[in-house]
């Protein structure tokens, strides 16, 4: 029966130590700790915040370089084609223009040509009338040299008269 | 739980099978002149507390720690318990049982110890009446085994704390270490599963340090009367002063945390007819007493029915007076021993989860 009478000298010092003991262990014990096991999870919900709000960011960010990127490519395109547009219109024109050019060259080199042809067919001419003139005075020269010559040419001559 | 209890019982009525059997055995066979092994007797010897730490040897004249007595009877007495057990004994034959009676000397003359009690004699007689001293108890504040018990662990307790406590005081709020890392977890688990699953969230943090306190207390000093020898072998948790004490701690928190629809609830319970409500009153009333009665036996008989089971289950071999039996009996104190250390972690989680829900239902607010 006395295994469930309580005993009162072991309820004054259960008592007693439990008192002291919970004080102690909670002024020295579970205000640290707890405290410290709060900061803690505080510190690691703060630091998941920031994590998840600096993802959010970075995929912002992500997205914004991805637009300008695309922006930027865009314009390459846009202007390496006007480039490429002028370029060959460039080409186009100096094409054209060289084209003109030569032609109106080849035409000035063919009218030298054909005056140059005139000039020099005028003094070759020129230059056989005065030959074959030198060739007939030198042969009329060689007829009249005696007498004889001129008599003989005379009579010739007269031959040819009579003849008519 | 439920099922802890079924196989409890199931294995103390096997135990108490055993025992009967071996007593019947035993008396068969036995007719030796040796004396007569009292299986109940050592067991409720064990599991009681006394005022000497016995540490090896026989029962009577074996090697024990004499602890302090202090009585208080005309003034402050204290001795040696030396004097009671190396005192005069008493032996008295009344309706065939025999009771030993340790008559104090030197400076405990005039007292007497008789079942851990200490009994003030009347001009130096004793009187008995069924079995029992009739002579007037001393106030007997003695630092007995269970005191030191306590003390013990109260201290172990504080040490391990303010280790804990003070690694975060070095290193402030990070990932701890060492055996910071092994108690916080549980912290944690008494804060969050026990305080604030069952307090109202704005109003739990006043009552965690009571139930860590509760909870340590209580697993630790169940754990020390599983270890055999000093500094454990006491039955501090098993003991119904230790257990009455603690479930009145949470009686008075619960009474002085109600709120007015807690006692509403009380006395004039809403919704049922006011006839109901005179009825409810006295049932309500007593409600308020029987929850931390069952804490308190639920506490005591757990613990006390583990330090009998592994008793029984060690006494088969003295009993058969065979070491073979130990082939048997060592296995099974084993299993319950192990058991015993779910139990002993079991019944500090109930003890403290069961008085942060009587606490969480005094703070509750109504709501409707």
């Amino acid at each position: 029966m006395d295994l469930v009478l309580p005993d009162f000298g072991l309820l004054f010092w259960t008592g007693l130590v439990f008192c002291c003991l919970l004080f102690l262990l909670a002024k020295f014990a579970w205000k640290p700790i707890l405290s410290a096991v709060n900061t803690r999870e505080q510190k690691i919900t703060e630091a998941l915040e920031l994590a998840e709000k600096t993802k959010a960011e970075m995929q912002s960010l992500q997205a914004e370089n991805e637009k300008i990127l695309k922006e930027a490519r865009a314009e390459r395109d846009s202007i390496l084609k006007e480039a490429k547009e002028l370029s060959n219109q460039m080409i186009e024109d100096a094409k054209s223009k060289s084209k003109v050019e030569a032609e109106k060259i080849v035409e000035a080199a063919r009218q030298s040509i054909n005056s140059e042809k005139a000039a020099a067919m005028a003094e070759l001419k020129n230059h056989v009338a005065v030959l074959s003139l030198e060739i007939a005075e030198k042969v009329v020269r060689g007829e009249l040299t005696s007498d004889d010559k001129q008599k003989a040419l005379a009579d010739k001559l007269a031959g040819d008269i009579n003849l008519n | 739980m439920q099922k802890a209890n079924k196989f409890r019982f199931f294995v103390q009525n096997l135990t108490l099978l055993f025992v009967f059997l071996g007593a019947v055995n035993f008396t068969v066979l036995g007719n030796e002149p040796e004396e007569k092994f009292n299986v109940s007797e050592m067991i409720m010897h064990h599991i009681k507390d006394a005022h000497e730490w016995h540490l090896f040897g026989p029962e009577h004249g074996g090697t024990s720690i004499y602890l302090p007595v202090i009585l208080l009877d005309n003034g402050l007495k204290t001795f040696s318990s030396k004097h009671f057990y190396h005192g005069e004994e008493v032996t008295l034959i009344k309706d065939s049982s025999t009771h030993h009676i340790m008559k104090g000397t030197g400076p405990a003359t005039g007292y007497a110890l008789f079942h851990e009690k200490i009994y003030k004699m009347k001009n130096g007689k004793l009187h008995m009446h069924n079995g029992h001293l009739t002579n007037a108890k001393a106030l007997d504040f003695s630092i007995t085994k269970n005191v030191l018990s306590l003390l013990m662990g109260a201290i172990l307790i504080l040490l391990i704390m303010l280790s804990v406590a003070r690694f975060y005081k070095k290193n402030g709020a990070v990932a701890p270490k060492g055996i910071a890392k092994f108690l916080e977890p549980i912290i944690v688990m008494v804060r969050d599963d026990i305080a604030k699953a069952n307090i109202d969230h704005h109003k739990y943090q006043k009552y965690v340090p009571y139930l860590l306190t509760v909870f340590f207390f209580i697993w630790l000093n169940n754990m020390l009367g599983l270890v055999p020898f000093l500094p454990g072998g006491a039955n501090l948790t098993g003991n119904i002063s230790v257990t009455l004490f603690l479930a009145v701690c949470t009686l008075l928190v619960t009474v002085f945390s109600g709120n007015k629809n807690y006692w509403g609830h009380i006395f004039w319970m809403p919704g049922v007819p006011v006839p109901m409500k005179f009825f409810m009153m006295p049932i309500e009333l007593i409600g308020v007493l029987t929850k931390p009665f069952a804490l308190m036996i639920r506490l005591f008989a757990n613990i006390t029915a583990g330090h009998i089971i592994v008793l029984a289950l060690i006494s088969i071999i003295f009993i058969n007076k065979n070491v073979a039996w130990g082939g048997l009996s060592v296995p099974m104190a084993l299993f319950i021993s192990i058991l015993e250390l779910l139990v002993a972690f079991l019944q500090a989680f109930l003890f403290s989860m069961l008085s942060a829900l009587f606490i969480g239902a005094a703070v509750e607010e109504a709501h409707h």
